[in-house]
């Protein structure tokens, strides 16, 4: 383990924001990626006899469901659970998917400038005249409600925040002399904007991934709620909100879970981008 | 003796979560009426910081005002409730700070900003208090006041908005006008022309002048008594004329050294003292200056020289020091 | 000021075209309009002359130039659903829309500004540490699931305000709140650190200095300068309430715009969706534009460049 990578745990376990949403965000990654190995009923099987269950804390009792369980007889534990591999799954994904384009954009537009840099920043300009949810709706609705639809809906809300920055970033990178003398010895436009210019623009972009990371878990769970996105039987913390709506005042638990979980997770999240802002750069505010 | 601002065993502390700072400790001193005093020293030395802790300018947590007394006008100034030193501020005493750049607020017009103290202190109406402003827009040296008022700081060159500054100060007639490095951030020919408005001022209006400095240079024009202040101490304080030629401690001899000599055409190579400034939170217990000084002598590392009269000296020139400085400079047959 | 004003009116109306070619992109290049917008069982012969219709047969630049002159003139097409021109069904909606994301945008001001102040005056304090976690929670907090929990607690526990509908004072009460919790949260996040970098400033000391009542200094010298980055993040905030106003609106059964896009998005009455996707992002342009004056008004140095 490097000194810089030990600096940084050390400035994190000191930090009470920072720590408390790393160790809930891999609490939760962790949790939700052995929820096939975890001793409860599969999310998508359902027991008539046990319809909307409240919550038990009687965990001794065999087939106890702790959070309850849907109109179904689903258990909620197993949903959440297995809800959340699909909401972290595709959150990263939409974030990565977004991160690539928009990094690559940015430094497009950052290290060529002109023409590029003009159509790019006013393409980035258009799109956030565009209310994103709007935006992410008449996709979807245009697409059709799938993951891959609906990775690619959230990537597309997000690529503009990464050109952004990295844009800037790379402004500043361009002028440095290792650049200099790398377009000095003639070297491609391509390989010095790889090779050069890529590293030194990953860390703010790994500031804003996390900080997108919360913004698109919420906007995905809105997109499944109104029907846009995942599609039943498999769960998905949006969906099931959506399914918890009809016997909300019955069963109270089959919506506030769900809900929980969805503000539990971008809460960690954004406490751990917050922290990693103010560690790496806090101009980036 | 009593003058118009009577400071006695000041002592400023900072606590910080690194430790105590020891800012200004034990500082008297007496300020006559119309007289300007000149405050020397580097920063870190207490010269700004003890005139900001008497009028409660100081964020307290962190400062702490940790003793003493400052009479002005008859009352202890550490002792007011802070309605009461809002009376003082800006209405009896005014003050100039060292950045004219970040000293005005951006969002308000001038005019707003010098009618500010006028309806606050004097009670005008805001109609009156712009009349008030438009008079010392004229009186600071600004042309074509009316307009001026109307526009904000960033409509004005560093000099001008200095001298704004100085209007600000000046609104209600203060006995004392306090400015904290005001030439610092400006050109010398800018410099020269707000020192010479301030001295203009003083004597149109009696008011006495402490300017807080860390350029002798200044000061020679403009003060009738130096004080030379190192480590949060005085360390020697006399009529302008007896600092310049008969130095007595050692520092403010190095600050004499410092300046460029103008009678010389050949400028002599600037001579900076050399060393680290004392360490505020671990006072050494001897002479702060010691491990600096040339001259230092094993009692300099030992015991803190109290200020007293220079032996030999002019009456009023004080100095805190335990070695006998015209003998060793004489020895050394340097005669400056 | 006015070369000021005529560069964001030019700005704002090349947003406004950005955001009709998005939506033509969109509705033309993702699938063929026919099918999208036919109901399904649509027979070839139905599709055909819709298509001859919508004159989708012709050059992409054609239609281009014929959606957007269209869209100026605010035709999006006839709903299907209500048999009449989108651009009427959605204009009746709009006020309900407008009174909600005001009413929200005013409470999030209220609340977030008030919240934001107090932590930053009291800082290091437990107070400071309460609110800013609220501030957390709020920004983490799903709208929709927000507005579930309030109807859940207040309408149909307690029964204090109506489960959804709109009409009287309580019934904009809780969906407000939902969507202005959001808002709150954000401004409070960034007024407390605007307020706190303001208070480093030599300006307020000097405002001390001159010994301005604590009043005087907080409101002329410290909110109005504290106020600037938060009157650009209300612009950026407008967006996040209208696309809020969207789930809220379907959460609470308000009849504004947002739940008519949603349900004419579940009919596939494709020209509402445009014509209310349009509505809204122009709305949304207008605040911004509206904004843009207000932060000229707030700080002389771009009035007066």
């Amino acid at each position: 383990m490097g000194g810089g990578t030990g600096n940084f745990l050390r400035a994190l376990a000191a930090s009470k924001g920072g720590l408390i949403g790393a160790v809930l965000l891999l609490a939760f990654v962790l949790l939700t990626a052995a929820a096939p190995l975890l001793p409860v009923p599969g999310p998508t099987q359902s027991n008539l006899r046990a319809r909307l269950q409240p919550p038990t804390l009687s965990l001794t009792e065999i087939g106890a469901h702790p959070l309850g369980t849907d109109n179904i007889g689903r258990d909620m534990l197993s949903r959440i659970l297995h809800g959340g591999q699909l909401t972290l799954a595709v959150g990263a994904a939409a974030v990565v998917l977004g991160g690539v384009v928009g990094v690559l954009l940015g430094i497009v537009a950052g290290y060529r400038g002109g023409m590029w840099d003009r159509v790019l920043m006013r393409l980035v300009d258009i799109q956030l005249a565009f209310p994103l949810m709007l935006l992410a709706l008449i996709i979807a609705a245009a697409l059709g409600p799938s993951v891959r639809n609906l990775i690619i809906v959230l990537a597309l809300t997000s690529w503009t925040r990464y050109a952004r920055i990295v844009r800037g970033q790379t402004l500043a990178v361009r002028e440095r002399e290792f650049v200099q003398s790398a377009r000095a010895i003639a070297a491609s436009p391509w390989r010095i904007m790889t090779r050069h210019i890529l590293p030194n623009v990953m860390t703010p972009a790994l500031v804003v991934a996390t900080l997108e990371l919360a913004r698109v878990i919420i906007l995905e769970a809105a997109l499944s709620f109104l029907g846009l996105g995942v599609q039943p039987p498999w769960p998905s913390w949006g969906r099931m909100l959506a399914e918890g709506r009809t016997y909300m005042a019955s069963a109270w638990w089959i919506a506030a879970f769900p809900g929980l979980a969805i503000m539990l997770t971008v809460l960690s999240v954004n406490l751990l981008g917050d922290w990693l802002r103010d560690y790496f750069d806090p101009k980036l505010k | 003796m009593s003058g118009i601002l009577d400071v006695s065993g000041l002592t400023v502390r900072f606590d910080t979560p690194a430790g105590t700072v020891h800012a200004v400790n034990d500082v008297s001193y007496s300020l006559a009426d119309g007289e300007t005093l000149g405050v020397v020293g580097e920063s870190g030395s207490g010269k700004s910081v003890h005139v900001l802790a008497m009028l409660g300018l100081i964020a307290r947590p962190p400062g702490r005002i940790a003793g003493g007394s400052v009479t002005f006008g008859g009352r202890d100034l550490l002792t007011l409730s802070e309605a009461e030193l809002r009376d003082v501020r800006g209405g009896q005493i005014g003050f100039v700070f060292q950045d004219p750049m970040t000293s005005l607020n951006p969002v308000l017009t001038v005019g707003r900003q010098i009618a500010e103290p006028v309806i606050r202190h004097r009670g005008l109406s805001p109609r009156q208090a712009w009349q008030r402003a438009a008079e010392l827009l004229d009186l600071v040296g600004i042309a074509d006041p009316e307009r001026r008022l109307r526009q904000y700081p960033h409509q004005f060159s560093g000099g001008m908005r200095q001298r704004v500054m100085i209007a600000i100060a000046v609104a209600c007639n203060p006995k004392l006008l306090i400015a904290d490095e005001p030439t610092t951030a400006l050109d010398v020919t800018v410099q020269a022309q707000i020192l010479g408005l301030v001295r203009d001022l003083k004597a149109r209006m009696g008011m006495s002048v402490i300017w807080i400095t860390h350029d002798m240079g200044v000061v020679a024009g403009l003060a009738d008594t130096v004080q030379v202040m190192y480590g949060g101490r005085i360390v020697e304080r006399g009529p302008v004329r007896a600092i310049f030629k008969d130095p007595r401690n050692a520092y403010t001899w190095g600050l004499l050294r410092a300046l460029p000599d103008h009678g010389q055409r050949v400028q002599r190579r600037l001579h900076q003292i050399e060393g680290q400034p004392p360490d505020l939170y671990a006072p050494p217990k001897g002479d702060p200056f010691a491990p600096r000084n040339p001259f230092a002598t094993p009692r300099c590392f030992e015991q803190i020289p109290p200020l007293v009269p220079a032996a030999g000296a002019v009456p009023g020139h004080l100095v805190a020091a335990w070695y006998d400085l015209p003998r060793l400079l004489a020895q050394r047959g340097d005669a400056r | 000021m006015i070369r000021f004003l005529l560069g964001r009116l030019g700005e704002s109306a090349l947003a406004v075209l950005g955001v009709v070619t998005i939506v033509f992109i969109v509705t033309r290049l993702l699938g063929d309009p026919a099918i999208l917008m036919l109901p399904v069982g649509a027979t070839p012969e139905q599709l055909a002359s819709f298509r001859a219709e919508l004159g989708i047969d012709r050059p992409l630049v054609v239609q281009y130039a014929d959606f957007l002159w269209n869209a100026v003139r605010g035709d999006f097409g006839r709903s299907f659903q209500h048999n009449r021109p989108a651009i009427e069904v959605v204009a009746e909606r709009m006020p309900a829309t407008l009174e909600l994301a005001s009413s929200a945008i005013a409470l999030g001001l209220l609340i977030g500004g008030g919240a934001g102040m107090i932590a930053a005056m009291n800082r290091g304090t437990a107070l400071e540490v309460f609110v800013m976690l609220l501030a957390l929670l709020g920004q983490a907090t799903p709208v929709f699931w927000l507005g579930l929990m309030l109807i859940l607690f207040f309408a149909v526990d307690l029964g204090w305000f109506p489960t959804g509908g709109a009409g009287t004072f309580w019934h904009l009460a809780l969906p407000a709140l939902t969507l202005a919790t959001f808002t709150s949260a954000s401004i409070a996040r960034l007024l407390r650190s605007s307020v706190i970098d303001v208070l480093r400033e030599d300006y307020v000391r000097t405002a001390r200095a001159k010994g301005l009542l604590p009043r005087t200094v907080m409101v002329w010298h410290i909110a109005r300068n504290a106020l600037i980055p938060v009157a650009t993040m209300v612009g950026i905030l407008a967006g996040e309430l209208l696309g809020g106003s969207v789930i809220t609106e379907t959460v609470f059964a308000w009849p504004g715009v947002g739940r008519v896009i949603i349900q004419a998005i579940e009919v596939k009455d494709f020209p509402v969706v445009q014509a209310g996707i349009m509505m809204i992002a122009v709305t949304f342009v207008s605040i911004n534009f509206l904004v843009d004056l207000l932060y000229g008004v707030l700080d002389p140095r771009i009035r007066l460049r």
